[in-house]
C-alpha cells in the first residue's frame, strides 16, 4: 500500500502543477499586474508611478515565464510563476497583495470554518444515513413516499433560502438565536447552532435520496435475502450487513470531503459573518487579491488530492477485497 | 431514563439561569448589555489603517477616530469649518516671494513662491498606551529589540504585557510628512502633495534610492532624512512650506495624512518577525486622538475603546440654526468622548444587518433599496416620514445631501460625441441630457434619494447655486411655475436633427445613431436601470448599446481614452469647489495625464479660470469665476449632469447627538448612549418564543411514532405474513 500511496502522491504532484500553471494563466491573461496593482491602491488619484512602485515591490514586474533578460537558471527564478505559484509547493504563501501574511491568516481562519463544517459534516451525515435507512426499510409505502416527495422538494430549494429563511425564523420571529455573528469558545455555540442546523437541513434532500438509492440496491440483494432468511432482525440487517456493504459509495462521497472542511463554506459564512476560510476566499475574490485566491486555490486542490488518496485508503477498510498493488 | 433527566434539568436550570434574561438571540456577551457602547459594523476588511496609505472611507471609519490631525471639522456648524485638533490654532498661512521674503495676504498668486504654515500643536497631548512606548526599568524602550525567542507566543499586539505613552511632538507630524515619501509605504497623495510640499519630491527620489541598495526587508530608518520644506521650530511647533498659493492645504491638514506618527512605532513594528504575525502599523494604529484599537480581528470584530490619555476636548456650544432644537446642543462644554467602546462587527449582508440594527442590536443604520418602504413612507405632500412600525420603536431618521456627485460622462477624445466633432457633437450631447430625465431615474431607482445636479458643485459646498430662476442650467431645465422643469423632449429631438441626427439616424448615411456605454453594473439588480436609459435614449431613436465591463476593463479603457460613455462619482475630499471642478480640468486628462478628467474634457477659457480660482479665497470674486466655468461646463454638456445623492440614516432613540456629517469621519466622540433604555428595549423586542420548538417535537413524535409502531409490527410478523 505505501508504494501505492507514494504513487499517487507523485500522480497528485503532477495534478497540482497542472492546477497552478491553469490557475496562474487564468489570474494573469484575465488580470494584469496593473488591474492588480490599480485594485489595491484604490479609485482615487493612483498614478502610473504608483502603479510601478507596487508592482516592482511586489515582483510583478518581472516577466511572468522567462525572463530572456537572466542567464542560466535565473531564467526561470526570475519570474512573476517562479516567485508567485511555485514557491506554494513549498506551502510558503507569503504576503497578499495587501501586504499580510496569508499563511498566518489561514492558520488562524481555518477554525472558525471547522467549527461550523465538523458539526455540519457528521451531524448531517448520521441524519442522511439514518433517514435513508428509515426510508429503505419503510419501502414501497406511504413513509418513503413522502419522504422522496419531501426529498426532491427540500433539493429543490436553494441553500440562500435556507440561510435567509432560518435567519428570519429563528433569530428574527422566534429570538432563539443570533442572527448572524461569531465568538470564540464556548460563546461559538450560540452562533454556530443556526448555521450548523441550516447545513444539515439544506443537505438532506440531496443526500438522504442517493444513500436510499444505496440502501436499496443493497436490500435487493442475496444477501440479505439470506440474513433474512436466518432469522436476523431488520435492524440487524440494516445496519450490520446492508450499511457495511453499501460503504464503498458512502465512502465514496463522504471521504473526499472531509479535508476540505477546512476551506468552509462560502455563503454560509458570508450570511453568519463567520471568520472562516470561505468567507476568506470571497473577500479576496471581492478585493481581487490574486496572492490570496492563488493560494486558496492551491489549499484547496493539495486538500482534494488527499481526499482523494483517503478515499482509496478506506476502501481497503471496509471491504478486505480491495487491494492496491 | 431517570438518570438522563436528572441530568438534564439542572444543565437547562443553568442554561436558562445564565441567560439572566437576556435576550437569547443576544449576539454580545450578557455582561456587555448595559456597557456604555456603541454597535457598529464594516461590511469589508479595512485595506490600510497605516494613515500614510488609508484613503477608503471605510478605513477612515476607523482611523479617523484613532488619529488626531493637526486640524478637524467642526461636527455641527454648516457650511463645514476647520476647527483646531492637534494644533493649537487653525495656522494661517505666510506668502513669501522666490527669495523667502514675505508678501502681504493681498499678494496675487503669480507673486507667491512658497506658503509657509506655522504649525502650533498643543501641550500636554499624550500618546494612547502600547508597548512601542513601554520602557524597562533602565527607562530603556522594552520591546525595541525583540528576538525570535521574545515573540514566540505573541499573536496580537494585546500579547505584550507592557504600554507605556509619551507626549505629542511636532516631530511626530515631521515624521509623518516623511513617511509620505516611504518608498515602501505607496502614499497615494504622494504624488500630488510632492508638487506641492517642499523637498517631499526629492525627500521620495533619495528615499527610493537608498532603499535600493539596501537588502530586503531591511528597515529605511526616516531620522537621519531631512526635508527641506519641514523644519522643527521647537518641541511644539513645526513649519511646512508649500509651493504657491494652495488654500487648499488646509484641508489636507485635516486628514489622516498629516497626523502625527511617532518614529518608536516604525521602530517597533520594523522588527524582524513581526510582519509574518501581520503585527504593523497597517493593522494596529497608535494614535493621540480619542479611541485607541483595542481588538483588531477583521475577520469578526474591531474594537475602539476610549484613550485613556485623551483629555481636553468638549462638545461645541454652537451649531447652525435648529441645532438647539433638535437638542444637539444639550451636551455643550462636555469632555469628549461621551461613549466608552465603539464594536465594529463583520456583517457582510445587508438582511442580517437590517434584522439586527431592528432587533436593537446595532445603534444605526443606512436604508437600503430592499427596506426602504420598511422604513420610510412619503406623505400626501410629498415629505419623508417613518413608518409607524418605526416610529412605534422610537427610531429616527436623518437625511443629508452627500459632498458626491454622479455623472454620465461623454468621453470628449470620441469621434462621435467627442471635441472632434465639435458642435454637432455639443448639440448631441445636450440631445442626450435633456433626453436622460433625472427626476425620473431618482424617483424610480432611488426612491427619491437624490437631488437632480445643475452643475458639479454639490450643495454646501462654495459654489453651488440652488436651482432657482437664475440658477438652473438653461440648456436642459426652462424656469416655469416656480420651478425648474425639464425641457420637453421634442427639443432634445431639434437638437439632435441639428447635430445631423434626425429621429437618430445620421443624415448622411442614413445609419441609425449607436452609442455605447460602457459600465460596470450587471446582473439582475442592474439590468432594470440599464434597460430604462436604453429606452431614455431611444427618446430620441438613439440605439444605446450597453457593454458590460469589469471594473479594472473600464479603467483601462477610461486610461487609453476609448470608452464613449461611462458612470462615474466623485466623493469630496474636502469642502472646496476646486476638489469638484478639477475633475474637468484639461491638465488632469486621464488619457493624457492619468488624472481625474474621465472625459478628458478641454476648454482653454475653463482651464484659464481654474487656475485662477483655485488660489482663491472664498468671496464674491470667487463665486463670478465659478459660475462663468459652470456656465462652459453646462454649454459644453461633457457629462449628462445626474444627480447628488441622499442619505438616509436610521438611529435608536438611545442614540444621542448624531448629526449627518459628510465630509468628517471623526463623529464617535461626539455621539452619547443611553444603555439603560438600550438594554430595556432589547429585551421588550426580543423575548424567545420556545412553544415551537415544542411544537416541532411534538410534529416529530407524532410523524415517529406510526413508523415506529410499523417497525414494531412489523419485526413481529412472521414469514407468512401473521403476527
Amino acid at each position: 500500500m505505501t508504494a501505492y500511496i507514494i504513487r499517487r502522491l507523485v500522480y497528485g504532484l503532477f495534478v497540482l502543477v497542472g492546477v497552478n500553471v491553469l490557475t496562474f494563466a487564468l489570474f494573469f491573461f484575465v488580470n494584469s499586474p496593473d488591474d492588480m496593482a490599480r485594485a489595491q491602491l484604490g479609485a482615487k488619484r493612483v498614478t502610473a508611478e504608483a502603479v510601478d512602485k507596487w508592482k516592482r515591490e511586489r515582483g510583478y514586474d518581472k516577466p511572468l515565464f522567462l525572463n530572456e533578460k537572466m542567464t542560466g537558471v535565473q531564467k526561470v527564478t526570475e519570474t512573476v510563476f517562479f516567485d508567485k505559484s511555485l514557491r506554494l509547493f513549498a506551502f510558503q504563501f507569503g504576503a497578499s497583495d495587501q501586504g499580510r501574511n496569508i499563511g498566518y491568516d489561514i492558520s488562524t481562519r481555518m477554525w472558525p470554518s471547522l467549527a461550523v463544517q465538523l458539526p455540519a459534516f457528521v451531524i448531517g451525515l448520521a441524519t442522511y444515513i439514518s433517514l435513508a435507512l428509515l426510508m429503505a426499510f419503510f419501502r414501497a409505502t406511504y413513509v418513503d413516499f413522502w419522504g422522496v416527495v419531501l426529498c426532491v422538494l427540500m433539493m429543490s430549494i436553494s441553500t440562500l433560502f435556507y440561510i435567509i429563511g432560518g435567519q428570519f425564523v429563528f433569530g428574527k420571529l422566534w429570538s432563539l438565536v443570533p442572527i448572524s455573528g461569531y465568538d470564540g469558545g464556548f460563546e461559538a455555540i450560540k452562533f454556530l447552532a443556526l448555521p450548523v442546523l441550516i447545513g444539515v437541513i439544506a443537505g438532506i434532500g440531496g443526500s438522504a435520496r442517493w444513500y436510499r438509492t444505496i440502501f436499496l440496491e443493497e436490500i435487493s440483494k442475496d444477501y440479505v435475502r439470506t440474513a433474512r432468511a436466518k432469522g436476523l432482525s431488520e435492524l440487524r440487517v440494516l445496519f450490520r450487513h446492508v450499511l457495511q456493504n453499501a460503504m464503498i459509495p458512502i465512502l465514496t462521497g463522504v471521504v473526499v470531503v472531509i479535508p476540505l472542511l477546512f476551506m468552509g463554506a462560502l455563503i454560509t459564512e458570508s450570511f453568519f459573518g463567520i471568520p472562516g476560510l470561505g468567507s476568506y476566499t470571497i473577500d479576496a475574490i471581492v478585493q481581487q487579491d490574486f496572492a490570496i485566491v492563488r493560494a486558496m486555490v492551491f489549499l484547496g486542490s493539495v486538500l482534494y488530492i488527499i481526499g482523494l488518496i483517503l478515499t482509496d485508503i478506506s476502501y481497503t477498510l471496509v471491504d478486505p477485497r480491495v487491494r492496491f498493488s | 431514563m431517570t438518570r438522563i433527566r436528572h441530568g438534564l434539568l439542572p444543565l437547562l436550570l443553568a442554561f436558562v439561569a445564565g441567560c439572566g434574561g437576556a435576550p437569547w438571540n443576544d449576539p454580545y456577551p450578557a455582561a456587555d448589555a448595559r456597557s456604555n457602547t456603541l454597535y457598529s459594523s464594516f461590511s469589508e476588511r479595512p485595506k490600510h489603517l497605516d494613515p500614510v496609505q488609508s484613503y477608503a472611507e471605510n478605513e477612515y471609519a476607523f482611523i479617523a477616530n484613532i488619529y488626531q490631525p493637526p486640524l478637524q471639522y467642526h461636527y455641527l456648524k454648516r457650511p463645514y469649518q476647520l476647527i483646531p485638533f492637534g494644533a493649537e490654532e487653525v495656522p494661517k498661512p505666510v506668502y513669501l516671494d522666490a527669495a523667502g521674503k514675505p508678501l502681504p495676504d493681498s499678494a496675487p498668486a503669480e507673486r507667491v513662491a512658497y506658503s509657509e504654515y506655522v504649525i502650533r500643536i498643543r501641550q500636554g497631548v499624550l500618546y494612547q498606551p502600547h508597548p512601542a512606548f513601554a520602557k524597562d526599568d533602565a527607562g530603556k524602550p522594552r520591546y525595541h529589540a525583540l528576538t525570535a525567542a521574545d515573540l514566540r507566543g505573541i499573536d496580537t499586539l494585546a500579547d505584550f504585557s507592557h504600554s507605556g505613552t509619551r507626549e505629542l511632538e511636532a516631530a511626530d507630524y515631521v515624521h509623518q510628512l516623511k513617511r509620505l515619501a516611504h518608498p515602501r509605504l505607496h502614499s497615494p497623495i504622494l504624488q500630488l502633495m510632492g508638487g506641492y510640499v517642499v523637498g517631499l519630491k526629492d525627500l521620495a527620489d533619495r528615499l527610493a534610492k537608498d532603499a535600493a541598495a539596501l537588502p530586503e526587508g531591511a528597515v529605511i530608518d526616516l531620522e537621519p532624512y531631512e526635508m527641506s520644506g519641514v523644519r522643527i521650530i521647537d518641541r511644539h511647533t513645526y513649519a511646512l512650506r508649500v509651493r504657491g498659493k494652495y488654500p487648499q492645504f488646509a484641508y489636507w491638514l485635516a486628514m489622516p495624512f498629516f497626523a502625527p506618527v511617532p518614529p518608536e512605532a516604525d521602530r517597533f513594528y520594523g522588527q524582524p518577525g513581526m510582519a509574518q504575525k501581520n503585527i504593523t502599523l497597517d493593522w494596529y494604529p497608535v494614535g493621540t486622538g480619542p479611541y485607541m484599537l483595542t481588538v483588531n480581528n477583521p475577520n469578526r470584530q474591531m474594537v475602539l475603546e476610549r484613550n485613556p490619555n485623551y483629555r481636553g476636548e468638549v462638545y461645541p456650544g454652537e451649531g447652525e440654526p435648529g441645532d438647539a432644537e433638535r437638542g444637539l446642543l444639550k451636551d455643550a462644554g462636555k469632555p469628549l468622548p461621551f461613549i466608552d467602546r465603539v464594536v465594529f462587527s463583520l456583517e457582510k449582508e445587508q438582511i442580517p444587518y437590517w434584522n439586527k440594527f431592528l432587533q436593537g442590536y446595532y445603534d444605526a443604520s443606512g436604508i437600503g433599496s430592499d427596506t426602504f418602504d420598511q422604513a420610510v413612507q412619503f406623505s400626501g405632500q410629498g415629505d419623508v416620514t417613518l413608518t409607524e412600525d418605526m416610529e412605534r420603536r422610537g427610531i429616527r431618521l436623518q437625511t443629508s445631501l452627500a459632498t458626491t456627485v454622479f455623472y454620465l460622462g461623454f468621453n470628449m477624445l470620441d469621434p462621435v460625441v467627442g471635441e472632434a466633432a465639435g458642435e454637432r457633437a455639443r448639440k448631441l450631447r445636450l440631445a442626450v441630457s435633456i433626453a436622460v430625465d433625472q427626476e425620473e431615474l431618482i424617483s424610480i431607482f432611488r426612491n427619491g434619494r437624490g437631488l437632480p445636479s445643475h452643475g458639479p458643485i454639490p450643495p454646501g459646498i462654495f459654489g453651488y447655486r440652488e436651482p432657482d430662476a437664475t440658477g438652473i442650467n438653461p440648456y436642459v431645465y426652462d424656469w416655469r411655475d416656480g420651478a425648474p422643469q425639464r425641457k420637453g423632449i421634442e427639443q432634445a429631438k431639434r437638437l439632435l436633427a441639428e447635430a445631423g441626427y434626425p429621429n437618430g439616424r445620421d443624415a448622411k448615411t442614413g445609419q441609425p445613431l449607436l452609442l455605447h456605454l460602457d459600465t460596470t453594473s450587471s446582473g439582475p439588480d442592474s439590468k432594470a436601470r440599464l434597460d430604462w436609459y436604453t429606452r431614455q435614449f431611444a427618446k430620441l431613436g438613439i440605439q444605446l448599446v450597453i457593454r458590460a465591463t469589469d471594473f479594472n476593463r473600464l479603467q483601462d479603457k477610461l486610461r487609453r481614452g476609448t470608452a464613449q460613455l461611462y458612470f462615474l462619482g466623485w466623493n469630496a475630499d474636502y469642502p472646496d469647489p476646486e476638489n469638484f471642478l478639477f475633475l474637468l480640468h484639461g491638465a488632469q486628462s486621464r488619457a493624457k495625464t492619468q488624472g481625474e478628467n474621465a472625459s478628458n474634457y478641454r476648454n482653454a477659457e475653463y482651464d484659464r479660470l481654474f487656475d485662477r480660482m483655485k488660489h482663491m479665497a472664498n468671496g464674491p470674486e470667487r463665486q463670478a469665476i465659478i459660475d462663468r466655468m459652470v456656465e462652459l461646463l453646462r454649454h459644453d454638456a461633457p457629462w449628462v449632469w445626474s444627480f447628488f445623492p441622499k442619505d438616509y440614516t436610521l438611529h435608536h432613540g438611545w442614540v444621542h447627538n448624531r448629526k449627518p456629517n459628510q465630509i468628517a469621519n471623526n463623529s464617535l466622540k461626539y455621539q452619547r448612549l443611553d444603555p439603560a433604555l438600550r438594554a430595556e428595549l432589547r429585551r421588550e423586542w426580543n423575548p424567545p418564543v420556545v412553544w415551537p420548538l415544542a411544537l416541532i417535537a411534538a410534529v416529530l413524535v407524532l410523524t415517529v411514532l406510526p413508523a415506529v409502531t410499523a417497525f414494531r409490527r412489523r419485526e413481529r410478523r412472521t414469514a407468512t405474513g401473521g403476527a
